[in-house]
């Protein structure tokens, strides 16, 4: 199959050596789980414990009512000790449940989820799946295809183009079976008829496990090795590689008929389906100046400070503490904040690989490499320009809301501009003003 | 950006800010250092062949412009810039598009204008409308019009031995009467006057390539301008297409007006002005259509005038005169984002 090239992208060091042969390993159980109300995107779930209260591993302990959203399962037994807002990866304090878990845990069981058989779109949302290469947007939502656009084409994504995170990787490996399994689940729900796995060739060994599931399962997926270069994996870039569709401004993927999935997602989903097992944990990388960076299947829940320990600490002179990759990740201010649905990594950045941000502020020297990088095909620095003078038409005439905010603009900025920092800024002062996209 | 360090006490270097959490490596000072050194291999070879006027205008326009961004710097109390050595690039391509006998006070004059009037006054690097080396040139030539062209190749300057010998014949060749004068002088003084080719253009490659005395001191050796040129596109410092729409402008106009085309790319600063100074990012546009079409109307307009207006050596002019339309290229070629306005179209386009 021939694979399109999107124009621009960048080649950041892909620095998964660390961590790409390690096997996943359970993190050791922490001493508290903090489960945030919000981990997903759209409504915030209610608390249904209180303090004081028992639960069982597997057990709601937060959900709504409302369309976009997603239920939040305790993963260990144990007690509540308090209902209180808490910090969050995302800098937020939000609503959290705070859980006391017991000595002994039984981690094999948990308390199955409920909902009818054949529902794939029902079973994840009661299993609380989001997508988990980092949006976190709610999994049961995407199920439901809008009428109009029927969808005939499965991507799942297993580029995992970010530096250092290696998650994706492992889980293609050691869990290809629950991928492909998945994979067929999705397929079946919304119709699709084609269905491909989508990896960057610097995984070959992802690659292989896949094909040999597929064999084996004589299950009809195509796998595709692309070019790898970030941001491979960003929803419109790789449509356009599998398929050569273009998906439209302001629009979603089932415009041009595709459904895209990570493929850790999948695995969630088919342990929904499968084993009635709701989302309670994930892998999570844990990689850069740590001692022993690695792969590990972590509680959600659990405080990152335990697992940086769990990753034999930190080393060396220490810049930025980043959860998720480190091109679109969040800098983490305090650790003693929770891993939550969407996070996929935790990268500990030395000072040094931190530094250049820190003597910035040159103005551009109109150089082009935004432009040249930026794979929407925006001029970054206008929108970003505009979007600094507050001049918000502008971040709207040169298309800023189409930015997906991959950062290649800012990574390659010589004069180290702030630009994806002010188009979000931007994209968001627009949003507020109701300008439709 | 603003990064804060550690509230949460992590460690004392621990730092917080906006994504992307990671940039490459190459800063703007990296950036001019490459340049200056793809310059260099031309630059120290017209020293090493024009002696000591080449080493005194070298230093007069390299030291004017860096002083002259200092003490603006100083002056308005902002912050020093003179560490991203942007200026030492524009006193380099000064001197460079300079004969090298120039009077040290103009050269001078030339730095101070460069920085001082078409750099700092606009806001400094990045806000600058024209190419600041080519102002100073530009404001220099005109001011002391009777002055520079006086200046002849220097005097007693030894012939190197051996094959060499064979390239570095003078410019003038058969034409004795205008004796000092560029190459591309007597070419154009040759075709007004016969109407003919008197003057064998395929003779003046070798000399030009490799060791020209006549001229300016960037127009040394238009071999080693190439080179420098390959590097900075080897290293992704400069966008080809500016350089292959000037060069590939030129070649294809001259040609097509009856000239030789290797002769024009070589002669009039050409290659100087499409490797090193039409690429100078602020006053270029930031397209990447909008920069072949800029690298094509450098070509154009350095021909067109350099055949049929009053003076051949028009490179500084065609540059500048570009410069002047970059930012209205760049409103005509904006990118069109992905995605834009394919609806349905796009669905029939599966592979
Ligand atoms: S403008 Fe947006 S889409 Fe383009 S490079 Fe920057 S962050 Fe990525
Ligand atoms: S990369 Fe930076 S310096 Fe270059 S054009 Fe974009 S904003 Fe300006």
């Amino acid at each position: 199959m021939a694979v399109r090239l999107f124009r621009g992208g960048v080649h950041p060091p892909d620095r998964k050596e660390a961590t790409a042969s390690q096997a996943v390993a359970r993190a050791p159980l922490p001493e508290r789980i903090v489960l945030p109300m919000s981990q997903h995107l759209g409504a915030p779930c209610q608390p249904l414990v209180a303090k004081g209260d028992r639960v069982s591993r597997g057990q709601v302990v937060g959900s709504v009512d409302a369309m976009i959203s997603a239920p939040v399962h305790s993963p260990v037994s144990g007690e509540v000790v308090d209902v209180a807002k808490a910090l969050t990866p995302s800098g937020a304090r939000v609503m959290c449940v705070h859980i006391h878990p017991d000595a002994d845990q039984d981690l094999a069981t948990f308390v199955p989820i409920d909902a009818a058989a054949d529902d794939v779109a029902a079973i994840a949302r009661a299993a609380g799946v989001v997508g988990l290469g980092g949006a976190a947007f709610p999994t049961s939502v995407k199920l439901v295809p809008p009428k109009r656009s029927p969808i005939d084409t499965l991507i799942l994504n297993g580029c995992e183009c970010e530096p250092f995170l290696t998650c994706d990787h492992r889980v293609m490996i050691e869990s290809a079976d629950a991928v492909v399994a998945g994979a067929a689940r999705i397929a079946s729900a919304v119709g699709a008829k084609r269905v491909v796995v989508g990896v960057e060739d610097n995984k070959p060994d992802a690659l292989e496990a896949l094909r040999k599931a597929v064999s084996e399962a004589g299950a009809d997926i195509e796998t595709v090795g692309l070019p790898t270069r970030y941001p491979q994996g960003a929803e419109k870039q790789l449509i356009f590689a599998l398929t050569g569709r273009v998906v439209p401004q302001g629009q979603l993927p089932s415009s041009v008929g595709v459904l895209v999935h990570n493929v850790g997602t999948a695995v969630a989903i088919h342990e929904a389906v499968a084993s009635r097992k709701p989302l309670m944990e994930r892998v999570v990388t844990v990689a850069g100046a740590v001692a022993q960076p690695g792969n590990f299947l972590v509680l959600l829940g659990t405080p990152i400070s335990d697992l940086i320990e769990a990753a034999g600490g930190l080393v060396g002179d220490v810049g930025r503490i980043v959860a998720g990759g480190p091109m679109t990740g969040q800098s983490l201010a305090s650790l003693d904040v929770p891993v939550v649905k969407g996070t996929s990594g935790v990268v500990v950045l030395t000072a040094e690989e931190s530094a250049p941000h820190v003597d910035g502020d040159q103005p551009c020297i109109r150089c082009g490499r935004c432009v040249e990088a930026c794979p929407m095909d925006l001029h970054p620095f206008a929108i970003a320009s505009h979007a600094d003078r507050r001049m918000w038409f502008g971040v709207e005439r040169f298309h800023g809301l189409d930015c997906i905010e991959c950062g290649c603009c800012s990574y390659v900025c010589p004069t180290r501009r702030p630009l994806v920092q002010l188009i979000k800024s931007g994209k968001s002062a627009l949003m507020v003003k109701g300008v439709k996209r | 950006m603003s990064d804060r360090s550690s509230p949460a006490g992590v460690a004392a270097s621990h730092v917080v800010g906006p994504a992307p959490h990671i940039a490459a490596p190459l800063s703007c000072r990296h950036i001019m250092l490459w340049v200056i050194a793809a310059l260099a291999p031309a630059a120290l070879w017209a020293i090493g062949n024009m002696g000591a006027p080449a080493i005194v205008t070298f230093g007069v326009g390299i030291g004017s412009c860096v002083l002259t961004e200092f003490a603006w710097n100083a002056l308005l109390k902002r912050t020093q810039t003179i560490g991203d050595m942007s200026a030492v690039v524009t006193g380099m391509l000064l001197a460079m598009s300079v004969p090298p006998r120039t009077p040290w006070w103009i050269c001078m004059v030339g730095g101070i204008v460069a920085i001082g009037l078409a750099k700092m006054l606009f806001g400094g690097l990045g806000f600058n409308l024209f190419n600041p080396a080519l102002v100073g040139r530009a404001i220099v030539m005109m001011s002391w019009l009777g002055v520079m062209s006086e200046i002849k190749t220097p005097a007693g300057v030894p012939a190197p031995g051996g094959w060499f010998a064979a390239l570095s014949v003078p410019a003038s060749g058969k034409l004795d009467a205008i004796n000092g004068a560029t190459r591309l002088a007597i070419a154009a003084a040759d075709r007004a006057g016969n109407g003919g080719y008197a003057y064998d253009l395929a003779k003046q490659y070798g000399p030009l390539l490799l060791r020209n005395l006549e001229g300016s001191l960037g127009e040394v050796s238009a071999g080693l301008l190439i080179l420098g040129g390959l590097v900075l596109l080897a290293r992704g410092i400069i966008d080809w297409r500016i350089p292959v729409g000037y060069i590939g402008s030129v070649a294809a106009l001259s040609w097509a007006f009856g000239s030789d085309p290797i002769f024009n790319v070589l002669a009039g600063g050409v290659l100087l002005g499409a490797f090193f100074m039409a690429t100078d990012y602020v006053t270029s546009p930031i397209t990447r259509n909008g920069r072949l079409v800029f690298g094509i109307g450098c070509g154009v307009f350095n021909i067109v005038t350099r055949f049929f207006g009053p003076m051949p050596e028009t490179t500084t002019f065609a540059i500048l005169f570009m410069n002047g339309l970059a930012p209205l290229i760049d409103r005509m070629f904006m990118p069109k984002p992905f995605g834009y306005l394919r609806p349905a179209k796009a669905v029939k386009a599966d592979a």
